[in-house]
């Protein structure tokens, strides 16, 4: 029966991270809506949450359209590896304990690694698209995950040699009594930075930059293959806030003394929708910068930032070991 | 952020502002239960206003087309037995027309004139192309008492020479008075 | 070259100048109102203020007049300082005062010398509360539209229009506030050239009435460079369009032709073009004698399987251009080419050709006519033969005038002082014609003689002046004032249809060149391309000599004849083109207006106007120029050589089926005849760019372009594009620095109207900075043309007069005659005769008269002339009633009792009907 869970959990998260990444469309935009003075969808149902239904009906009834002059096979299988990444991603996080599709001492690895498989669907979707602005944004999505990723790896490090282990499980239960928000604070800042970028959000979204590129790499695509793009998303966000919360914010566990008035899932899924809510209130806030501000800033800060953390948090432990 | 140097302070202040809007009304009106107060000056659909006499204001100068940004104005100017100027035909393509108003501004007898309405969707294209007699309204718009004419030193069927606003009567070239 | 410092930049100007023409030369804005370059200053606007120094250390200064003001070496002024500025803002708001709130209603809104000085010197603000001066208008003809209200009495109109024109109807009245520019009561303005009044009016008084009936901003005009087609002077012109009709036409500057002015058969004589009589479709003859509409495919189709492989004959028109009968003249080849003259004018223009290819004497353009001082008129009515050359003779009397004042030390832009030296005193002009001429007035000696004793009297001149006295004293007396001159000029032409007359003013200019006199000769021709029509026909290899009447005769011995642009009426009596008509052959015409030649044809083709098409013409001077097409014919018409050149290419023709471009065909003409060899020079060629761009033909400020079409459908069509001409039909590219033949409008940044022109001239005055447009086609050899004297043995009978023609500017002209203002100017027909003889007939001005020549008989409306030769009688020439007229024929006459004299006109006013 046990080995049914993972197997089941896997499909829960399948069809959820679906219909969650669709809920979230519309919730982003009531947000933004809010910091905007404005109302957002308002109109479909309740709370004009209808919109999300309406969406998806249009996009599934457009012409499924590839251009004459792209690459037809790449064309079409550049989308779906941005989701199967993502969705690959998710089999690693530990919601609650015990309800994780699998906990491989390598958890972390295996996260990284599939993220960056994502950059894949990016380029390829430029490059399939024989289209300058596709093609541009192709670029830019590369250049920006290549270099993101060096410190976005890195700056988890802090957070390994403290709990000593790649296996997400364990990383959450070395938070039991604090957790690495306050100790790794550096590794947190350079983690959430890189994490926008790799799921390119605004105000990282280069790659699409609808002032300059039209709508960058996904500039030829439509209907469904565009929106197997913006599932790609938004699961990268979601899975970015599970991460964020699994590594920095304890992961299930609750506040103290409070912590065990409700159950562990409760306070996973509340920590994941406020760091949620900090994406899009990142996206409300901060104007896109200049390319060559954002290369500057992976390089000449945040690698710096990270490499100062490591050593820290390193001399630290040696030092606590010395002492101990 | 350039080159690394600020620390982001600007960045968080941002945030800080707009998590500020969480608590503020929205400011969008819930159009069309809801229908937004335009002020008379509001730019929206154009129109060509008549004189406190009924008569056509528009005397067909050109300075409205010349001054359009997109150029969607053309009219034909054309005259009357009197010798006054009226626009044989007058056309406004408002599906090129951006509401700037500067036809407004420039024009010298009052008649054209932007409106606060601007519930002028079309299915078709080719209706938001407005005649004479689509823009043409039945009052005088927003300044009742203008008539062109009264002022100007040309002639007309009601008004000799010399009759016009602060003018003397025509003189007699052959009179050898001073 | 004297330096003079303005604002304390030094100036190299030109000795003899006036400060403003030094201003205006370096560029620099100095605004004024009374100047024109063309007829001097008088100082009395006080516009062109600045502040003139004594030297470095003045500080003060004191206000003069540019205008006014000689340069001299180290001469130091302002134009920018305070009281300079202040002073002409001033006089600004002063000629304000009374100026109308009328620029919304004006027709000279948007070109208007007074708004853009208003602007320049910056008034903005009336501050005077008084009343305004009114003044009542005048109905002044069809063609000018007076409202005096507008004037700021600048004199201008006056001086151009008797001063330079020479018109003595209009005038300045009155005084002080109460100056008035009019005429003495209401009606028709007399000159030939009162339509320049609206171009040099720096404000709205008189604008160009026909235009006002369908008027246009100038900025919303499209407008390409075009040659005049109303004679053969060849004046540069600038037509106008908008919503597909010509709206108007204005001058364009040529230094060597036409300068600032037209006459007003040019500027009013192409509203034909937007006529009813204009052809929509093709029309192909159907048995009952109707016409059948047929699209251009088909009506080219028909003309190619009538045409190909059969025997074709060709009448080439001197009104259309030289490509198109050079691809006629191809396309049936030139034994079976006529050129479409007259057969007497046929002669006479030959005999021209081989003239202008030999003589001594210089062939002059109107710039060089105006350095004359002294002229001989050898048959001509040149007002009205053609009128620009008229209005340079005018000028040329004035050498006299000028000489005075070098005497004196008056420069020649001191205009008031000039005329008040000379008064009445002018350079010698002897006219001698059969009928009065309007060049009377200014002429020192008149002689009425009748053709025959033209060419006598010419050939007596000669003789006198080779040292032979004449027992003729008047001849000795103009042989000596000839003899006395230093820049003679002889002026003859083919009016009279006289080839004697041609020759014996050959004799007498030659004569003065053996006399080491820099001789000119200027020989007028009828149209506006029959010199480029001789000299195409004028092929020295070929012996062709095929004429009208020759083709009506042979008419069965072709399959097909086809008529370029030619009202055969014209060309020959009615009863041989009746030949042509009823014999068993296909006429294939095509031209621009309906006449009795389409009717008559069993295929008609509509022709697109000058103003639709490409073309080169080529003037009496020799001088080719070509016109540009200001819009696109409507879809069913197309221009002449399209039609020949579709036609070519369907019959498969070795030559001519693998030309496309006009520019091809020009190539092909151009290596078609030695004559024709620098055509290819005339204007760029349709790969021709400014800096990247093509010639825009509308201006930077053309309105209304997502409008204009859009009640036909919201979906913009592309603007028509131009493949054939290095101008385009966009506000897209520069229209400045381009050569003189591709200036379609004079536009300057604050110089909206006219009076930019100065922008684009390289000085003052002087040529276009893009260079003069035209190219000469005929350089002569110099070795002599004059052809001895044909005894002429004088045939009279009793009771029989000889009729000679009597051109008239308005009418003569077979295409400006169907423009409705035009035809009223033209009247009814005439015939001419002197006081005394209306005496003996018992006739009196607008009785009838039946003139009997051979065996018809027609009633004429009589008109008294001043001088009359003996025994001749004057004919209207060009009028549709005595085409069959012939001149020299013996004619009698007898007063028409059953005539009805036409009740007058009644004039009709400006005026509002309420205050009639």
């Amino acid at each position: 029966m046990s080995e049914l869970i993972p197997v089941l959990l896997a499909l829960i998260i399948l069809i959820g991270g679906v219909i969650v990444a669709a809920v979230l469309t519309w919730f982003e935009r009531r947000l933004l809506g809010v910091w905007q003075d404005r109302y957002g969808p308002n109109r479909l149902g309740p709370l004009g949450i209808g919109q999300v239904l309406a969406d998806m009906i249009k996009l599934l009834f457009k012409d499924d359209w590839v251009p004459p002059f792209a690459d037809k096979v790449v064309f079409i299988f550049a989308p779906t590896a941005i989701v199967v990444a993502m969705m690959m991603g998710f089999a690693v996080v530990p919601f609650a304990p015990g309800m994780m599709i699998i906990d491989v001492n390598i958890g972390l690895l295996f996260f990284l690694g599939m993220t960056s498989l994502a950059v894949y669907s990016v380029l390829l979707g430029g490059l399939a698209s024989n289209n300058k602005y596709a093609l541009l944004g192709g670029l830019r999505s590369a250049a920006q995950m290549v270099s993101y990723e060096v410190f976005m790896g890195l700056s988890l490090m802090g957070v390994v040699m403290m709990s000593g282990s790649f296996s997400l499980v364990a990383i959450v239960e070395a938070q039991t009594d604090l957790w690495f928000c306050f100790s790794q604070i550096l590794g947190l800042i350079v983690f959430v930075i890189a994490g926008i970028a790799e799921s390119h959000r605004l105000p990282f979204d280069l790659p699409e930059a609808e002032h300059e590129l039209t709508a960058g790499f996904h500039t030829e695509y439509g209907g469904m293959k565009f929106a197997m793009f913006m599932l790609g998303e938004y699961l990268g966000l979601m899975l970015i806030s599970c991460m964020i919360v699994t590594l920095f914010f304890g992961g299930w566990h609750g506040p103290a003394l409070i912590g065990h008035w409700l159950p562990p899932l409760f306070w996973f899924g509340f920590k994941v929708f406020f760091v949620i809510c900090f994406f899009v209130l990142l996206r409300a806030a901060i104007p896109r910068p200049r390319y060559d501000q954002l290369m500057s800033l992976g390089w000449k800060v945040m690698l710096p930032i990270t490499l100062i953390n490591l050593v820290i948090t390193g001399a630290v432990l040696l030092w606590m070991e010395g002492a101990g | 952020m350039d080159g690394g140097s600020g620390i982001m302070l600007s960045e968080l202040r941002t945030m800080w502002e707009v998590l500020k809007h969480t608590f503020t009304k929205a400011e969008t009106v819930q159009y069309p239960e809801e229908m937004p107060y335009l002020s008379p000056r509001y730019r929206g659909r154009i129109v060509l206003t008549r004189d406190p006499d009924g008569e056509e204001r528009c005397v067909a100068c050109n300075l409205c087309a010349a001054v359009c940004p997109v150029d969607c104005i053309a009219l034909q100017k054309e005259t009357r037995a009197d010798g006054t100027w009226y626009p044989e035909f007058f056309r406004i393509n408002f599906s090129r027309c951006i509401m700037c108003g500067m036809c407004e501004e420039a024009c010298p007898t009052y008649a054209i004139q932007l409106t606060p309405d601007f519930e002028m969707c079309e299915y078709d294209r080719q209706n938001m192309v407005y005649e004479k007699e689509n823009l043409l309204i039945n009052g005088v718009g927003k300044y009742p008492d203008y008539n062109f004419y009264r002022v100007s030193g040309m002639q007309t069927a009601t008004k000799d020479k010399g009759e016009a606003k602060n003018e003397a009567a025509p003189i007699d070239p052959k009179s050898l008075l001073p | 070259m004297p330096t003079i410092y303005v604002d304390d930049q030094a100036l190299e100007v030109a000795q003899g100048e006036n400060i403003l023409e030094a201003c205006l030369n370096a560029g620099l804005d100095l605004p004024y109102f009374c100047w024109h370059p063309a007829m001097g200053s008088i100082g009395s606007c006080r516009q062109c203020a600045v502040v003139q120094y004594q030297n470095e250390e003045d500080t003060k200064g004191r206000i003069v007049m540019g205008c006014m003001t000689p340069v001299t070496e180290g001469a130091r002024f302002s134009l920018n300082t305070d009281n300079a500025s202040k002073f002409r803002e001033a006089v600004v708001e002063s000629l304000m005062l009374n100026h109308p709130h009328d620029c919304p209603v004006c027709g000279e809104g948007g070109e208007c010398h007074l708004q853009d000085m208003t602007v320049m010197v910056g008034h903005r603000d009336r501050r005077y509360t008084g009343k305004k001066n009114t003044h009542r208008n005048q109905y002044l003809g069809p063609l000018i539209h007076h409202e005096m209200n507008r004037c700021i009495t600048c004199y201008r109109c006056e001086r151009y229009y008797r001063d330079y024109a020479g018109g003595n109807d209009l005038a300045a009245q009155a005084s002080h506030d109460h100056v008035y520019f009019g005429r003495h009561e209401e009606g028709v303005l007399q000159s030939e050239f009162s339509g320049n009044l609206v171009e040099v009016c720096p404000t709205g008084v008189f604008t160009d009435k026909p235009f006002l009936k369908h008027y246009s901003r100038k900025w919303d005009l499209q407008s390409a460079p075009s040659i005049c087609s109303g004679c053969a002077v060849g004046c540069n012109i600038a037509p106008a369009e908008r919503y597909g009709k010509l709206k108007r036409v204005h001058n364009r500057y040529n230094h060597e032709v036409n300068g600032y002015f037209l006459c007003d058969r040019g500027r009013f004589g192409s509203g034909y073009i937007n006529s009813d009589s204009r052809l929509d479709y093709a029309g192909i003859k159907k048995p009952d004698g109707s016409f059948m509409a047929v699209h251009q495919q088909q009506a080219i189709d028909t003309a190619v399987e009538w045409v190909k492989n059969k025997k074709v004959a060709g009448i080439g028109s001197p009104r259309g251009s030289i490509e198109a009968n050079y691809l006629l003249r191809e396309l049936v080849g030139a034994a079976n080419f006529v050129p479409g003259f007259s057969d007497r004018e046929a002669g006479i223009l030959k005999a021209i050709v081989r003239i202008l290819k030999t003589t001594t004497a210089i062939n002059p353009s109107i710039k060089q006519m105006e350095t004359a001082d002294a002229i001989l008129i050898l048959g001509e009515d040149v007002t009205n033969t053609a009128p620009r050359v008229a209005l340079g003779l005018r000028q040329a009397v004035r050498n006299k005038a000028f000489e005075l004042a070098a005497q004196m030390g008056l420069p020649q832009w001191q205009d008031a002082a000039v005329r008040n030296l000379a008064q009445d005193q002018r350079s010698p002009m002897i006219i001698v014609s059969a009928t009065d001429t309007r060049l009377d007035d200014v002429a020192s000696q008149c002689i009425s003689l009748s053709p025959d004793d033209i060419a006598a009297f010419g050939y007596g001149v000669a003789e006198a002046l080779s040292g032979r006295k004449s027992q003729d004293e008047m001849v000795n007396q103009v042989a000596a004032v000839l003899a006395g001159a230093n820049n003679p000029l002889v002026i003859s032409g083919a009016s009279m249809l006289h080839e004697g007359i041609v020759n014996s003013a050959v004799a007498v200019a030659e004569q003065l060149h053996s006399c080491d006199k820099p001789s000119m000769l200027s020989l007028c021709v009828a149209e506006s391309n029959s010199l480029g029509l001789a000299l195409l026909v004028d092929d020295p290899n070929s012996d062709a000599n095929m004429s009208i009447a020759n083709l009506t005769k042979q008419a069965s011995d072709f399959d097909v004849v086809i008529v370029l642009e030619n009202s055969l009426e014209r060309r020959g009596l009615s009863e041989q083109i009746d030949s042509l008509y009823k014999a068993n052959t296909k006429v294939i015409s095509m031209d621009i207006l309906e006449n009795t030649t389409l009717a008559n044809s069993d295929l008609v083709l509509p022709a697109a106007s000058y103003a639709e098409s490409q073309g080169t013409v080529v003037n009496s001077e020799g001088r080719a120029q070509r016109y540009f097409p200001v819009y696109q014919p409507s879809t069913e018409r197309l221009p002449s050589w399209q039609w020949l050149l579709k036609l070519a290419v369907g019959c498969e023709h070795g030559g001519l089926a693998n030309l496309e471009y006009f520019d091809q065909v020009v190539a092909a003409c151009a290596n078609s005849q030695a004559a024709f060899g620098r055509l290819v020079d005339v204007a760029p060629m349709r790969d021709y760019r400014n800096q990247g761009l093509k010639v825009p033909r509308q201006t930077h400020r053309y309105s209304g372009r997502t409008a204009m079409h859009a009640g036909v459908s919201v979906h913009e069509p592309q603007q028509p594009q131009d493949s054939q001409s290095p101008l385009t039909f966009s506000m897209e590219g520069l229209n400045r620095e381009s050569p003189a033949a591709l200036m379609p409008y004079v536009w300057s940044p604050g110089w909206n109207s006219n009076q930019s022109l100065q922008k684009f001239q390289a000085e003052v005055d002087g040529p276009l900075k893009g260079g003069t447009a035209g190219v000469h086609l005929i350089s002569s050899d110099a070795s002599g043309a004059v052809e001895p004297a044909v005894p002429i043995t004088p045939t009279l009978k009793p009771h029989h007069w000889r009729l000679v023609p009597v051109h008239q500017v308005h009418g003569s002209d077979e295409m400006s005659v169907n423009t409705d203002e035009i035809a009223q100017l033209a009247g009814r027909a005439f015939i001419a005769v002197g006081a005394k003889l209306a005496e003996k007939l018992g006739v009196t001005e607008g009785d009838g008269l039946i003139v009997a020549p051979h065996n018809t008989e027609l009633s004429l409306q009589v008109k008294i002339l001043s001088r009359v030769a003996k025994n001749c009688v004057g004919f209207s020439a060009g009028y549709l009633e005595t085409l069959d007229l012939q001149p020299g024929d013996l004619v009698t006459l007898s007063k028409d009792e059953a005539w009805v004299q036409p009740t007058s006109t009644v004039i009709a006013t400006d005026r509002g009907p309420a205050h009639v």
